[in-house]
């Protein structure tokens, strides 16, 4: 289905390139956005991270010529811009000194449910969130893009950058180790629903 | 494999997937047509601001030109707007203070450039060099020129408004004569200050108030004739007692 969206993606744009962008951004930002929030540490972080990332890949599709376009697979694509983009703002990052820490609003809440779930539900995805920081990068990247993300195992294995084996091994090693590092106390089904 | 724990884990990772939209806004820029003094424009604008004018002459009266002038220099997707960014039609008109401005992408050099010149008041004129003096990089009269032959912005930051040195209004990005006529527009008496250029002065004092100033400013306009003296270089006037004007900035005493 996945391969059905970015199919009629990649004829929009070899159409009409900032009319199919559009459609680019419409149909994978929630995407980017998830994983740039498991790559960087501030929402307002993730939120820059994700947009530039959509620049670059205009900038680079300006350059493609149809053929190239129809050949894309344009979210694993994208994801891979993400995590390089990611990687190069550390590294600009680790050679400048960082600013002096700025006021800092809340973590926005993801969704509006009723009040009391959302607090329940707020906290047991906070300790989740966190848990999932502790994860080794390769491992967090894999973890992400399989269970918060969804994407099939060929996607993660391809923004991974290896066969797909490795990348089954990398989210199974995760997910055992965000267990081990979950609190023990967390009974099942809590902040599921 | 699929114990309860393990699978609760595995659902709950997905409620850490964002719900957050609008990514467009940060992506796209937005164009659209508008009336200026020069004539029609077409302009384009970010969440930031305003980032590229150009008049609908210098692109053959055809909007894809433009778009595609803009996608070349700034490597951003476009769609028409909606309306136009707040303070724009009136900036344009040559009343109210210019909108925002999006100058990223911009060097610091080129934004200390723009910076400066958006400092001329209407109806005043500045050299190029005092343009690159301003911008912190007096020998770069030059580069300073370069810089406003590019202008991204041109009336929003009125490079019409820096000229030569000698008195000729010099280049400007959609032509001389479009120049000569903003500046008109904006009572600048382009005979005059060729006249002066033509005597040799570049400098103007009162010897009432002992203050020199370039000719167009505000301050040397009201000098009446029998208290005006002309100077060739600033040099000169601060030998001869004259402190520089502290509104126009003809430079510091060398």
């Amino acid at each position: 289905m996945v391969d059905d969206i970015d199919g009629g993606l990649r004829t929009a744009l070899v159409a009409d390139l900032d009319v199919g962008f559009a459609d680019v951004v419409r149909a994978h930002e929630r995407t980017l956005y998830s994983v740039a929030l498991q790559l960087t540490h501030r929402p307002a972080d993730a939120e820059d991270l994700a947009a530039d990332t959509l620049l670059r890949a205009y900038r680079a599709l300006r350059g493609y010529d149809a053929q190239r376009v129809m050949a894309l697979r344009v979210r694993p694509w994208l994801l891979t811009i993400l995590r390089n983009t990611a990687r190069n703002a550390a590294r600009d990052a680790s050679r400048r000194p960082a600013p002096p820490p700025g006021f800092e609003t809340a973590e926005e809440p993801s969704a509006q449910p009723s009040v009391e779930e959302q607090a329940e539900h707020g906290e047991a995805q906070r300790v989740l969130g966190a848990a999932l920081r502790q994860l080794p990068d390769v491992q967090r990247l894999a973890v992400t893009l399989r269970h918060v993300v969804d994407l099939p195992i060929s996607e993660v294995a391809e923004v991974l950058g290896c066969p797909e084996g490795t990348a089954k091994s990398h989210i199974s090693r995760g997910l055992q180790r965000l267990r081990s590092v979950l609190p023990a106390a967390e009974p099942s089904g809590r902040g599921v629903r | 494999m699929t114990d309860p724990i393990e699978s609760s884990m595995v659902s709950s990772l997905m409620g850490l997937a964002a719900q957050l939209g609008g990514l467009a806004e940060r992506v796209f820029a937005s164009w659209t047509a508008a009336p200026s003094r020069a004539g029609a424009v077409f302009v384009a604008f970010t969440d930031v601001g305003v980032g590229f004018v150009r008049t609908a002459e210098s692109v053959g009266d055809d909007p894809a030109r433009f778009l595609d002038a803009y996608r070349a220099r700034f490597g951003r997707p476009l769609r028409e707007a909606g309306k136009p960014p707040r303070g724009l039609l009136p900036a344009l008109r040559g009343t109210g203070r210019p909108p925002e401005l999006d100058l990223r992408g911009l060097t610091a050099f080129e934004q200390a450039v723009l910076a400066a010149t958006a400092r001329v008041p209407a109806g005043q004129t500045r050299p190029y060099g005092w343009v690159a003096r301003e911008a912190g990089n007096p020998g770069a009269v030059r580069a300073a020129a370069s810089v406003l032959a590019r202008n991204p912005v041109p009336l929003l930051v009125p490079c019409h408004r820096v000229v030569r040195a000698d008195g000729q209004v010099g280049e400007y990005l959609f032509g001389g004569e479009r120049k000569k006529q903003l500046l008109r527009a904006e009572s600048v008496n382009l005979d005059e200050v060729a006249a002066f250029a033509r005597a040799g002065v570049h400098f103007i004092g009162s010897d009432t108030t002992g203050v020199v100033c370039f000719p167009t400013c505000h301050n040397a306009r009201r000098i009446t004739p029998a208290h005006r003296h002309g100077f060739r270089t600033l040099a000169t006037a601060v030998r001869d007692g004259y402190r520089p004007c502290k509104r126009c900035r003809p430079g510091v005493a060398a």
